[in-house]
């Protein structure tokens, strides 16, 4: 495959209890049940659920792993892509829209703030699940199986691997995600990942 | 040669197609910069773009599409243009094709996200763009081509820097999603509206899908522009075929398509991704019978935001006015302490209540008014969507809001006297913006409609030798004191309807004026409102707050068929409390002993406006301060040490820390200001490089509830401006706050210089990545876990301060 493509998802089902979790709470008040539900429907459509993603040929020689467009040393991706011929490069967003809740309330409702940080986080997760379990599906039909995917900044797998990723990707012009200078990702809820595609052993 | 402009003016100009797949075909690799071509493979993209002469393209942009100081060295930069530029000229001496032929400086978006989203700045992003336009103009383009943007924002820099640095027409194009916006949530309303106000000479859509599917973000600006609209859309989407990529819509398929659009309205076209010269040779054929439509003036008048514009015409616009210290004392003193959140919080809920444009006016005899109102601006249009009035009186000021401004701002505002033209038109010209013109002179305000109307004519004149364009004017014919002077109303009324009828212009009022001195007077204000909108009144400048205010605005649109079914005036109805309700609690109070313990159970369980109404009903019989330390700190204390105990959550911590907030408000209210006891002065801050701010924001609300002074310089923030704050305010504390191992030298760097410059200073260190062996070996006093930690040091700090 030589070219980037792009994805655009329906918005995933909810998981509020995923919610709850990464706003650091383990049980939730009626009143927090409240807060949630009203974020939530301020959100409504406009988060978008976008992905672009890119095939590559896979070289393993020991730690040292080949994706094709760039080498990095990593035992644990390694370990994770070990037996794969190749994998895709992916790069998923759910847009700005929750990055500028965020700030809005960071100014009048720190709670506010909080859950939709929370929310953005599932949100990009849930997007990442359904991208994902498709990829799976279309290797699977071919007799392949996929990895889980494995992040820049897992493990011993190096953030600046995100500069490579991007130069790839297209990512400001496929999806309207850009990397800042410190290797941030805006909009703030974005991922990407490698997913190793190997035969169904 | 016949200049492109005059190309432009009868005929469809073609442009070129897609180059990166062609580059890619013969042997680009993944990764590799296509703009390091020009030098490396000329012959190849030299080839490329004589194909597209020979197809008919009177338009080749260069192979530059990321040709910018952020990827390359000044050096290579110059050298990359420079060549990219020749390749283009030697393509057109070798064509076949007889049209005229015409140099594009391609320019593409820098690829990083501009502030508050990103990290880059929009000044540099303007000087990075102003970069690669200097080399365009001295290798000698014959036109610039900005294109595939997708953040309004930035766009706005990009033209910005090709106006400033050439007088070469310039074009700017823009990609859409499928849900017909931008990345960032523009829509083409917002974009005509500020691409056209800051004199882009043709405007249009490129990239992301296919023609048929541009479709309707097209006829939006054939609708809506006044100057030529350009498209060149992708051959569809990618798709595997055999196992190979191809794009979905074929040559002859995209002519088609292209063409029917052309018949539309298009002047410019030409094709993106997956396009090549034989879609652009088809199109050119396909085409060539269509006549170039004319291109009309539309006489809209509107602003906009970076998401949506707002157009004055049938139904009445609201700009609300709380943005304005002028007898508010609580503001004037949130505006002296750099309280930006203050303002914030105004613009926010008068947002709720439903304004359409935020005024914005932050001016104090002593304080820098350019620096506080652009701040202003910029920390507004990052938390509220809708479009900004900047007013001042001060064109420094003006210019530098509009400058950062993100979208055509209304501006506040011009009057007949010369000066004041003469400062503000220049600016208006350069940056976009709807004037709002005051209909006074060096006379003062006349009296009659008739003199007033004469003041606009002038105006209108003056304007006009500018190049601004009536519609880009709105009328302000000033409310004078009905108090003062029984036909003041009258007379303002007749103005309002002489200018719609006779000038055919649009009007505003800043209404509240009419009623100084009169009791009621939002009585008095309101029915004033909605004479003047019956007399054809299209805004006014208001306080959203006045229920009736909001009642005649409802009452207005319902009965002028502006309101379908009269949904919102119901739907307003029913928002509105109970005519009955007092500003009691709603559940029945008892004693006061009971609401005190009410007003713990409110802050415990984050219950904000109940907080509020009980802390309001509690202040008529308790002391202010008994208030504080039996009833709120208490609450705070309880939840507190559930959250260190770990049966609290931090949601619920936040949810308390917020209702304890709104019955301080109360009570800061009532206290003349300065009574409150406060604790010593903290300044917080994320360190540079790091813009992830939750977490201290969390730290922010705390401590200012346990009655620290807290000085928040926000995220990103350079040590240097740490430092300064805390000499400045001689704080015995700092909060630093990271998240990321990438910002923690950074953080090492403020510690560095605290020490240096303050000594004096504890520091306090918390986020993600520290930990207190991390801490230590920073330099830092002390770190906190989470935001209880930090209040109980603060505390232990301030206790010893105090003793």
């Amino acid at each position: 495959m030589e070219s980037v493509y792009v994805k655009a998802y329906a918005a995933p089902p909810v998981d509020q209890r995923e919610i709850w979790r990464y706003a650091g709470a383990r049980n939730a008040t009626a009143e927090q049940e409240a807060l949630l539900q009203a974020c939530l429907a301020e959100l409504g459509e406009q988060a978008v659920f976008r992905v672009c993603y890119r095939e590559f040929p896979l070289a393993l020689e020991g730690d040292a792993v080949d994706l094709g467009f760039t080498k990095v040393t990593s035992p644990a991706l390694a370990r994770c892509l070990a037996g794969c011929g190749s994998a895709v490069v992916f790069a998923a967003t759910v847009g700005t829209a929750i990055d500028r809740l965020i700030t809005r309330y960071s100014a009048v409702s720190p709670a506010r703030a909080l859950l939709f940080d929370a929310i953005g986080t599932e949100r990009v997760e849930a997007l990442c699940d359904t991208f994902c379990r498709e990829l799976a599906t279309e290797k699977g039909s071919l007799g392949l199986c996929t990895r889980p995917r494995f992040s820049p900044g897992y493990g011993d797998l190096a953030l600046s691997l995100q500069r490579e990723i991007f130069g790839v990707l297209d990512c400001p012009r496929k999806i309207g995600l850009s990397l800042g200078q410190d290797l941030i990702m805006s909009p703030s809820k974005s991922v990407t990942a490698i997913v190793g595609i190997g035969n169904n052993l | 040669m016949m200049k492109f402009t005059e190309l432009l003016k009868d005929h469809t100009v073609y442009l070129d197609g897609g180059m990166g797949t062609l580059l890619q075909e013969a042997g680009l690799a993944a990764g590799e910069l296509p703009e390091r071509w020009n030098l490396t493979h000329a012959a190849a993209v030299q080839e490329i773009h004589r194909a597209y002469f020979d197809a008919g393209s009177h338009v080749v942009s260069t192979n530059t599409f990321g040709a910018n100081s952020l990827k390359f060295s000044d050096a290579e930069l110059e050298e990359i243009i420079a060549r990219a530029v020749e390749n283009v000229r030697a393509a057109a001496r070798d064509s076949v094709g007889t049209q005229q032929k015409f140099v594009a400086l391609d320019i593409g978006p820098t690829g990083r996200m501009l502030k508050p989203l990103g990290d880059l700045d929009f000044e540099d992003a303007v000087a990075v763009f102003a970069k690669t336009v200097r080399l365009g103009v001295k290798y000698g383009v014959d036109l610039i081509l900005i294109e595939t943007m997708s953040d309004s924002y930035e766009t706005k820099a990009a033209l910005l820097a090709a106006k400033e640095q050439s007088e070469l027409p310039v074009l700017v194009s823009c990609a859409y999603g499928a849900d017909g916006k931008l990345m960032t949530g523009a829509t083409p309303a917002a974009m005509v509206a500020m691409l056209e106000g800051m004199g882009a000479d043709a405007i249009g859509v490129n990239c992301s899908l296919g023609p048929r599917a541009l479709r309707p973000v097209v006829e939006a600006y054939l609708r809506l522009a006044s100057v030529p609209v350009l498209l060149k859309p992708n051959a569809g989407l990618p798709r595997v075929i055999d196992g190979k990529t191809a794009y979905d819509v074929s040559p002859a398929d995209f002519a088609d398509e292209v063409t029917e659009m052309l018949a539309m309205g298009v002047r410019l076209a030409g094709g993106c991704c997956g396009t090549t010269p034989r879609y652009i040779e088809a199109l050119v054929k396909r085409s060539r019978d269509i006549k170039p439509q004319p291109i009309t003036r539309k006489d809209i008048t509107v602003v906009s935001s970076y998401t949506h514009a707002v157009t004055f015409g049938s139904a009445p616009v609201l700009i609300g006015e709380r943005i304005n210290p002028t007898g508010k004392k609580r503001f004037k003193e949130a505006l002296r302490a750099g309280d930006m959140d203050y303002i914030l919080k105004e613009g926010i809920t008068q947002e709720e209540q439903g304004v359409h444009i935020l005024d914005v006016n932050v001016g104090l005899p002593e304080l820098d008014e350019p620096r506080m109102l652009t701040d202003a601006v910029c920390a507004l249009q990052a938390v509220t969507a809708l479009p900004l009035q900047i007013d001042t009186s001060d064109p420094v000021a003006m210019e530098q809001a509009l400058r950062r401004y993100n979208g055509k701002a209304m501006i506040n505002s011009v009057s007949g006297k010369k000066e004041s033209m003469a400062a503000v038109f220049p600016l208006a010209k350069k940056y976009g913006g709807l004037v709002v013109a005051l209909t006074l002179d060096e006379q003062g305000i006349p009296a009659t409609a008739e003199a007033r109307v004469e003041i606009a004519r002038r105006i209108l004149a003056e304007a006009k030798k500018y190049g601004i364009d009536k519609k880009d004017l709105i009328f302000d014919p000033l409310a004078l004191t009905v108090s003062a002077d029984p036909v003041a109303a009258l007379e303002t009324l007749r103005a309002v309807e002489l200018i719609r009828r006779e000038l055919g212009c649009h009007t505003s009022l800043g209404v509240s004026n009419v009623s100084f001195g009169l009791p009621l007077r939002e009585v008095i204000t309101a029915s004033f409102f909605t004479l003047a909108l019956g007399r054809g009144l299209s805004a006014a400048i208001m306080n959203p707050y006045a229920r009736e205010m909001m009642q005649a605005y409802f009452a207005y649109r319902a009965l002028s068929a502006l309101d379908e079914n009269c949904a919102d005036y119901i739907a307003f109805a029913q928002s509105q409390p109970q005519l009955t309700a007092t500003t009691t609690p709603s559940e029945p109070s008892g004693t006061t002993v009971s609401a005190a313990s009410e007003l713990q159970q409110a802050v415990i369980k984050g219950r904000l406006e109940r907080a509020a109404a009980l802390t309001k009903e509690l202040l008529k019989t308790e002391d202010p301060l008994a208030i504080v330390g039996q009833e709120i700190i208490p609450a705070l204390d309880r939840v507190g040490e559930g959250f260190e105990k770990k049966t609290v959550y931090l949601p619920q911590l936040l949810m308390s820390a917020e209702a304890a907030k709104a019955a301080f408000e109360q009570i800061k209210a009532r206290l003349a200001s300065g009574g409150a006891a406060q604790k010593c002065a903290f300044v917080l801050a994320t360190v540079k490089g790091d813009i992830h701010d939750i977490g201290k924001n969390i730290v922010k609300l705390l401590l200012e509830n346990y009655g620290f002074a807290v000085t928040d310089l926000g995220r990103d923030v350079a040590p240097e401006a740490v430092v300064e704050a805390v000499v400045r305010l001689h704080a015995p504390m700092a909060g630093l706050s990271a998240l990321m191992t990438t910002t923690v030298p950074a953080m090492e760097e403020t510690v560095r210089q605290l020490r240096a410059h303050a000594p004096w200073c504890k520091i306090l260190v918390g986020g993600a990545v520290l930990t207190p062996e991390y801490a230590n070996a920073i330099g830092a006093d002390h770190y906190a876990r989470d935001a209880m930690e930090a209040v109980r040091y603060a505390e232990e700090i301030d206790r010893a301060l105090g003793a």
